[in-house]
């Protein structure tokens, strides 16, 4: 075995001198190959984040939201649903929830609204998101105002700016007390958003849920693996998206690849023809073309997931946020949290390192089997 | 069908895979046909050649494999949130028809691929192609293997429904189950025990006396397979209740997850090395006798030997190691 090994080493070291001394050529043909593995990259490490992220968001979620729905629409839920779902068996808790959004036309913003049912939020203020703060140019202590349904203005105090550590889900959202919030959107006093239920064992929601929607046949209850679920596939349907389309890029590189490989230089025909006659077998000059892809494809995914690594968890990926995460004028301010792992290398490798290696393959072949002597004299 | 990266990466290596391998079984059958050593025509020639790409084809094929083995893994064990009542790969892989027979046809495929390129190997330390007609024959039979992984996959995948009921491992790998997973996992874990304990005892003797008198080779490919077997029947059985030190938890993807230190990668790659090692050792039993690969056929089927016995000795000591420290313990 030391034999073999030995061998393969000085072909290495031959593959990665002869690499070199091509630099300008390889250059070109490394630096397209590493952007193709970045941008993939960046892709699967930012979807599989956000994933991540959407999963931690709603670990706290309730187990089962009910909603109305009014022609097809979401519509207010009476206040008389919560007494009747908080009867039944295995129900913990039942909440009802006031929420909505509100449109600034002066800064062309769109705001989540909230009420909450805090105590220490006294009628008249408010706690908004960082998102919020910066796009009102407001601090602690400051005035806001909103234009209510009878366009009347409402005037509230901000008590406080929510935490940099929820700005992913809270940096558009302004909370308001139940009241205030009523006023605002004129809503009648007896209906909600919707309802949050809670259940001591999660195994007996589908069976509430079909109990809901048997009683209010106009109910849709929600399931919080619903929820995730439906995450999931939105996010892996994006990320699958983009794949598609870059999967075109990618063959288009590898059909680079292929050419590039194919058409030998005089220089390199003359090389290997040398080679040969000096008693390189075939296998020495193949295992030499394959080591000289393998320098390259591995250069490439090395460096274009190292790249891809910082452009995400770093500089959390503005080229494709826009795409993968939605739009909006009040973008969060926020760090993924990294994950890298088996699933994603393995799915890069397969995507990335394996059609260029079989782009290689063939025309790889063809210059190993060169004849030495047409060779030399071309 | 469900879009994610990681299904159209599959997608796309195994129609990869399965397109090298057609070209492949193309120049295999031309060889077959009209090898001649004897001859020094230009076609003799070109198929001597050939037999240089054909190698490449079939090496760059095991390895898209067996990445794509784990990617297989890991993309089902990724998508059970996806399928109500699914809790990791083994109830994906339940969601559609398909599922188990692409992932036990990548194993097979795996082990074929990796006896292939040994038997390639063997055929290039002798001078006059010995091995050529049982290479190529035998490679027309894994092409057609391959084609209907790919096919299995392509259907697997696009069969994929989610919100589909499906059992989690659970329930698929609990005692009182029918099918072959159930019957696995009601093995008592004695008996599995002592089976795992026999048959790589046998395999050790076996190994040691090919070492000693370069005898019994077929036995000991033979033997290989079996522990091959017994290993994964042993993972289902035991090994993962003392890993997860949850008496009724069979399930044999979940070791491969991170809670469990991805102890799951050393024993399916041991599983599968040792696998792949011993049955070459049997393969190329056939072939001692052909007279250019007399000095070099004993010595390439000692490492073998070794690199076996090497990974299936590695294997029963990570096990017996996982049963030891396990602070469960099963009564008699």
């Amino acid at each position: 075995m030391p034999g073999t090994l030995r061998r393969t080493r000085s072909i290495l070291d031959f593959a990665l001198a002869s690499l070199l001394r091509r630099k300008g050529r390889n250059a070109a043909l490394l630096g397209v190959y590493t952007l193709v593995v970045f941008v993939a990259a960046s892709l699967v490490f930012f979807t599989q984040a956000v994933k991540r992220e959407a999963h931690q968001v709603l670990a706290d979620a309730p187990g089962l939201v009910v909603q109305r729905t009014l022609a097809g629409r979401q519509d207010l839920v009476p206040l008389a649903w919560a007494d009747w779902v908080r009867g039944l068996r295995g129900v913990r808790s039942v909440r009802p929830r006031w929420w909505g959004y509100y449109y600034d036309g002066a800064f062309g913003a769109n705001f989540t609204v909230q009420a909450s049912e805090d105590a220490a939020l006294p009628a008249g203020s408010a706690r908004i998101g960082a998102g919020a703060a910066r796009i009102l140019r407001v601090k602690e202590g400051d005035l806001i105002t909103l234009r209510g349904h009878d366009n009347l203005p409402l005037l509230l105090t901000v008590q406080g700016i929510l935490s940099s550590d929820s700005e992913l889900v809270a940096s558009d959202l302004l909370l308001l007390p139940r009241e205030d919030f009523q006023t605002l959107f004129g809503l009648p006093p007896d209906q909600a958003t919707d309802l949050a239920v809670d259940v001591a064992n999660p195994r007996e929601l589908p069976t509430l849920a079909a109990k809901i929607a048997e009683r209010y046949p106009e109910a849709r209850p929600i399931l919080h693996s619903e929820i995730l679920r439906t995450y999931d596939a939105i996010f892996d349907w994006r990320g699958g998206l983009l794949v598609a389309v870059l999967m075109i890029a990618v063959l288009c590189f590898a059909i680079f690849a292929w050419d590039r490989a194919a058409g030998l230089s005089a220089e390199e025909r003359r090389e290997i023809g040398i080679l040969k006659s000096i008693g390189w077998e075939t296998s020495d000059v193949l295992l030499l073309k394959l080591l000289e892809g393998l320098a390259v494809s591995l250069t490439a995914f090395l460096s274009g997931c190292v790249l891809a690594y910082g452009h995400v968890f770093l500089f959390s990926a503005p080229l494709f946020e826009g795409a993968l995460k939605g739009w909006s004028v009040l973008y969060p301010r926020y760090r993924l949290v990294p994950v890298v792992d088996g699933y994603q290398l393995s799915l890069l490798f397969l995507l990335a390192v394996v059609p260029y290696t079989a782009a290689t393959l063939i025309p790889g072949w063809r210059a190993a089997t060169v004849d030495p002597d047409a060779a030399m004299r071309s | 069908m469900i879009q994610q990266p990681g299904v159209l990466a599959l997608l796309a290596a195994s129609a990869l895979v399965a397109a090298f391998l057609a070209l492949a079984a193309g120049f295999g059958l031309r060889i077959l046909r009209r090898w001649d050593l004897r001859s020094g025509s230009d076609l003799q020639l070109a198929l001597e050649r050939e037999t240089y790409l054909v190698s490449t084809l079939v090496a760059f094929a095991l390895a898209a494999e067996v990445v794509s083995l784990f990617l297989f893994v890991f993309t089902a064990d990724g998508l059970h949130g996806r399928f109500a009542g699914a809790m990791c790969a083994a109830g994906t892989l339940n969601a559609a028809p398909g599922g188990y027979a692409t992932l036990l046809l990548k194993v097979a495929n795996c082990l074929l691929a990796g006896v292939w390129l040994i038997l390639n190997h063997a055929d290039t330390r002798g001078y006059d192609y010995p091995l050529i007609r049982a290479k190529y024959a035998f490679l027309l039979v894994l092409a057609p293997l391959v084609w209907v992984e790919a096919f299995l996959a392509f259907r697997y995948f696009t069969g994929l429904r989610a919100e589909v009921i499906t059992s989690c491992c659970g329930s698929l790998f609990s005692q009182g189950q029918g099918g072959l997973a159930g019957d696995l996992a009601a093995w008592p874990e004695r008996t599995a025990m002592a089976v795992l304990a026999a048959v790589l005892g046998a395999l050790f003797v076996a190994g040691g006396v090919l070492l000693r008198t370069g005898r019994g080779g077929y036995a000991f490919g033979l033997l290989s397979g079996l522990a091959f077997l017994a290993g994964t029947a042993s993972l289902v059985s035991f090994v993962s209740v003392y890993l997860y030190e949850l008496p009724t938890h069979h399930c044999p993807f979940c070791c491969l997850q991170a809670e469990y230190g991805h102890v799951g990668y050393l024993l399916y790659g041991t599983l599968l090395g040792g696998g792949i090692a011993g049955l070459g050792t049997g393969a190329l039993m056939p072939f001692r006798r052909r007279a250019s690969l007399a000095a070099a056929l004993p010595a390439l089927q000692r490492r073998l030997v070794l690199a076996a016995l090497l990974a299936f000795g590695l294997f029963a000591l990570v096990v017996a190691y996982q049963v030891a420290t396990s602070s469960l313990r099963l009564g008699p």
